[in-house]
């Protein structure tokens, strides 16, 4: 049993309860996903499987390693390898036990959720590019008017004579974003099987049309 | 606008409102639970603001309760609202009609539309469909 999914963030809408309370959710369109690709732990050290995201658009141009990855090439054909439509987008799930049955080949669906579950929801963030003090690590600033000519500087980073240096670590401006974040305990609202669409309370990181890993709350 | 699966996941939602647009007076039948018994308030004013689309849509009420202005926003999608009715078209040439906030008493009235034709091709149409038949 593969206990996560590679998603796509559609985007986000509310949904009425019978009771008149309002639930922001993400739409993720989840999966339909395939198995490329078997690890054991007697050949690979551990227990996993590859998964890829099926879409409507398979990529054009797949280098041949690639291809032979997917089974494709006569030499893996050869070797008794079952050819899988090449997908955009491969990602690794660790499974518990080695005497998972799962095969390659085998589908992984929207359907292993189900509502009022708890997920985590790995996804890459927006980039935000050089951002300063204030945005990246939420510092205060400095007074707008007033004649106070402290806006957003960062004011004091470190001490005098001791220890005439600045502490590694010491939270500056710079690069914020397009970083791997992990939002933890999300709860699904609703599974729609047939249009493998997953409505998550909350909200996810990433642009639009971004891809996420959905697993099962550890 | 929005994307057709994010339509598609909010059509289910959707409630079958009658249509009305911005002038209008309508009365708007909202839910109430008090204790575990559930009644209908009405509340009935002018349309002045219709914003958003989708399952996200709202409308602002705006009606004149012993001489104080009231307003009140309802998510046309909500599952509290029971039903909508609508009272009379108003005539009227803005999107927003947020000046009515500055008018009191019989300036702050809107001219009826007037409907005479449309309703007389509605029954001449009716009556056709019934003598065809």
């Amino acid at each position: 049993m593969v206990n996560g999914i590679i998603g796509k963030k559609i985007g986000m809408t509310q949904v009425f309860a019978p009771d008149g309370t309002v639930t922001c959710v993400t739409v993720i369109k989840a999966g339909p996903c395939v198995v490329v690709q078997r690890k054991t732990a007697s050949r690979d050290g551990y227990e996993a499987v590859q998964l890829g995201l099926v879409e409507d658009r398979t990529p054009k141009r797949v280098s041949k390693p690639l291809l032979g990855h997917f089974g494709q090439t006569d030499k893996a054909k050869a070797r008794g390898k079952n050819p899988i439509p090449p997908t955009r987008i491969l990602r690794e799930f660790r499974l518990e036990n080695s005497e998972d049955g799962t095969k390659v080949g085998d589908s992984v669906l929207v359907g292993q959720f189900t509502a009022n579950d708890e997920i985590d929801v790995i996804g890459t963030t927006k980039g935000r590019g050089f951002a300063g003090f204030v945005k990246r690590h939420g510092f205060g600033g400095g007074r707008a008017s007033h004649g106070s000519m402290f806006h957003r500087a960062p004011g004091s980073i470190g001490a005098s004579a001791f220890p005439s240096r600045v502490i590694p670590g010491t939270r500056m401006a710079g690069h914020m974003g397009v970083a791997r974040k992990t939002i933890l305990n999300l709860q699904v609202v609703q599974v729609d099987v047939e249009n493998n669409l997953l409505l998550v309370k909350g909200s996810i990181p990433g642009p639009k049309g971004g891809y996420v890993l959905i697993r099962k709350k550890k | 606008m929005n994307n057709p699966i994010i339509d598609d996941v909010e059509k289910k939602g959707l409630r079958q409102n009658p249509v009305f647009s911005i002038g209008d007076t309508i009365k708007v039948h909202v839910r109430i639970k008090e204790g575990d018994k559930e009644r209908l308030q009405i509340f009935e004013g002018v349309v002045i603001a219709r914003k958003h689309g989708g399952i996200r849509e709202t409308v602002t009420v705006r009606k004149t309760s012993f001489g104080v202005g009231v307003e009140r926003i309802f998510p046309l999608h909500a599952t509290i609202i029971d039903h909508i009715d609508l009272i009379k078209r108003g005539r009227i040439r803005r999107a927003k009609l947020y000046y009515l906030r500055d008018l009191r008493g019989k300036a702050a009235r809107i001219r009826e539309l007037d409907t005479r034709a449309e309703k007389m091709a509605a029954k001449a149409a009716k009556a056709a469909k019934a003598n065809n038949k």
